[in-house]
């Protein structure tokens, strides 16, 4: 049996009385946590991304907008690695990512959620939620026989932290049922829930409000406003435009794999181009 | 004189059971829940669609013995075989777990085939179709062990069931209250359930006594230390499995089973983790096919046809997938169809002399077809009536994504 009793608590837990929000410090705030630049990728001879770029400011919330078919998932498969861009550089917190697997992104603190909320059915809520914890000493294969105790003790503090989490997208009196019971609109806020367990830095959402019910739309943007003043960044893809307008400092326009424009709210809103775009000519 | 005459009629009811036969019942079926182990590890858990489970037993088994048979330690010889297929399940994962899954199906398919090909045709190693025979087993120089060695191995034969039986109490008292408290007492159920739990504990206390007996007079049945060493590494192997996949790590393989997006954006290695399943079952599925090998005192090609795995698939459909308990049950089950089915040709002779007409010079190929038959039928009505296997969870099964 290994003595754990030398092996100091690990980080990646919510003392009591701290926000949910465990965010490290960016290593440095005069650069975007994220930027991407001259991002291009062809699916055969349809180019998706065509030298896109895009920023996202540390401790904001950026919006990205563009109609259908401009490419925004697909931005966001390219930022998280999902799909590897063709051409083009990603910078996240100071270092480059683009040639990292997917896994590794996360772990650097940058955690994405699908346009179809992709829950995992047939585990309970609560497991859902503690799968997303990082650096789990029961994750490793032979640390599952060698250090038990430890990995009970965090089990018990992850559980308490993830109650926390459910508690705050009120989804905690569905703790023990299974993922595949919920809702559409208590997935997006499961998934998002799951984001925040990995302790990231940056979480993008991938429209959580579509397909939600208003009263639903408004917890989420509620709890994308509550973390955010606790020190979280996003990055949001949407469609409902009041959500954007209520929510984002920053939008960025994307058509046809192109930026097309950026700036606050309020300057996207009266933007011909960007009227032109979603209205057509 | 009272206790003499009940002792002897004890005796005569135990001179009744064919203690030789349950033995070997007990060795298959117990290696075929080894065997089934490593495959609802990489199936029920992971959600790799593995077809060619018997690979890794051809590979665990062939390794062992002509290791073996050229002075290699037993112990050795087994690990060594152990890793080689564990090593094969490397191969097969770098070669195909990047593709989609039903690659993986495809090539664990065909990979298994060549592997039963190569020992088919490099006589040089494996002695082709004439097979490999006359190689040490494990416990066999212990024919005339002393009698407080015998009781030892008794002790630890009830030590073993006791700590099943145990188990089973408690999983089927847990069981209970939670019915109760759903509040669902139909009596159908709780009379289906007194008629299981007889069913267990009646055949569990004839395969404990036919144990007992047979390791009491080791010298009769030299296989009795082969089936208390199986039991005792199966049991092993379940525990192990059971910790695994209770933790977290478990946890990670089952969100690949039902999607592996899910943990690739939550920062898991999905790759590295279907990797160490496919290892792991691998690994386990080899320690099998020693017992396979010892059991068998011949092996050949012919005892690792592709049937081999789908017994396997069986067994953990049966079960329940996802269930280590359910695969233990499965081949409990499977094991006493074949051999409750083996008296079919002279049950036929039976019923031609009253009724006339039943064929009855169907040879042995035509009634194990018609056992598997039989089988597969079995499959299709538990598939309707109970879809997520005899110990699955339903809820589990039918819910939608």
């Amino acid at each position: 049996m290994v003595d754990d009793s030398t092996i100091p608590p690990s980080p990646i837990y919510a003392q009591e009385g701290q926000p949910l929000v465990l965010a490290e410090a960016a290593k440095s705030t005069a650069m975007p946590l994220l930027s991407a630049s001259g991002l291009v990728k062809r699916f055969g001879g349809i180019c998706a991304i065509d030298g896109a770029e895009i920023e996202v400011q540390q401790g904001s919330i950026t919006g990205l907008i563009g109609p259908n078919g401009a490419g925004k998932t697909t931005l966001f498969n390219l930022l998280s690695n999902f799909l590897q861009p063709d051409q083009g550089r990603v910078i996240f917190d100071g270092e480059p990512i683009h040639q990292l697997p997917s896994y590794q992104i996360a772990r650097r603190g940058m955690v994405r959620t699908f346009q179809v909320a992709r829950t995992l059915s047939r585990l309970s809520v609560l497991d859902n939620l503690l799968l997303g914890a990082q650096q789990q000493t029961g994750e490793k294969f032979w640390n599952t026989w060698f250090r038990q105790r430890q990995i009970a003790r965090e089990e018990a503090q992850l559980q308490e932290r993830a109650m926390e989490v459910l508690h705050s997208v009120g989804l905690a009196h569905m703790a023990q049922a299974y993922a595949g019971a919920l809702s559409g609109g208590q997935r997006k806020l499961l998934e998002m829930g799951r984001a925040l367990m990995t302790q990231p830095k940056l979480i993008l959402l991938d429209e959580p409000a579509a397909g939600v019910n208003p009263t639903l739309i408004n917890q989420i943007c509620d709890r994308i406003q509550t973390w955010n003043r606790e020190g979280m960044t996003f990055l949001v893809i949407e469609h409902n435009m009041d959500v954007v307008m209520s929510l984002c400092d920053r939008v960025w326009v994307l058509a046809e794999g192109k930026n097309l424009a950026v700036g606050t709210p309020a300057e996207i809103q009266t933007n011909p181009l960007v009227l032109e775009a979603y209205l057509g000519q | 004189m009272h206790l003499f005459l009940s002792s002897c009629a004890v005796q005569a009811l135990l001179s009744q059971l064919p203690i030789g036969y349950l033995v070997s019942l007990i060795i298959f079926a117990g290696t075929f829940a080894l065997f089934s182990l490593g495959l609802n590890l990489q199936w029920g858990y992971t959600g790799l669609v593995n077809f060619g489970h018997v690979a890794f037993l051809t590979l665990g088994a062939y390794t062992t013995v002509l290791l073996s048979l050229n002075q290699v330690p037993l112990l050795l010889a087994v690990l060594i075989g152990s890793a080689v297929a564990a090593l094969l399940g490397l191969a097969i994962g770098f070669s195909s777990l990047r593709l989609r899954e039903d690659y993986l199906a495809i090539v664990t398919i065909g990979v298994s085939e060549v592997v039963r090909l190569i020992t088919l045709n490099e006589e040089w190693l494996t002695r082709g179709s004439f097979g490999v025979y006359g190689y040490p087993t494990p416990l066999a120089e212990l024919t005339r062990p002393t009698l407080a060695s015998r009781w030892v191995m008794v002790a630890l034969w009830t030590a073993l069931f006791a700590l099943a039986g145990w188990q089973l109490l408690r999983w089927a008292l847990r069981h209970t209250k939670r019915t109760i408290s759903n509040d669902t007492p139909s009596s159908l159920v709780s009379s289906r359930k007194l008629l299981a739990s007889v069913a267990t504990a009646v055949s569990g206390g004839i395969l404990y006594l036919a144990g007992a007996i047979a390791l009491l007079n080791y010298a009769e049945y030299p296989k009795a230390g082969l089936m208390l060493m199986l039991v005792i590494v199966l049991a092993l192997v379940y525990w192990g499995l059971e910790v695994l996949g209770h933790s977290p790590w478990g946890r990670v393989l089952k969100a690949i089973r039902e999607d592996e997006e899910v943990p690739k954006a939550l920062g898991k290695n999905v790759f590295s983790y279907k990797l160490q399943s496919l290892m792991l079952g691998g690994a386990i599925a080899g320690l099998a096919g020693a017992f396979y090998a010892w059991q068998l005192s011949f092996i050949n090609p012919d005892g690792f046809i592709p049937l081999i795995t789908f017994q396997a698939w069986i067994i953990v459909v049966l079960g329940g997938a996802g269930n280590n308990a359910g695969t233990l049950l499965g081949a409990a089950i499977l094991w006493a169809y074949f051999s409750l089915t083996r008296a079919l040709p002279d049950l036929l002779n039976a019923i031609s002399t009253v009724i006339p007409g039943i064929p009855t010079t169907l040879d042995d190929a035509r009634v194990g077809a018609f056992r598997i038959m039989v089988i597969g039928l079995l499959l299709m009505v538990l598939m309707m009536l109970r879809p997520q296997g005899i110990l699955g969870n339903k809820e589990e099964l039918t819910l939608g994504r």
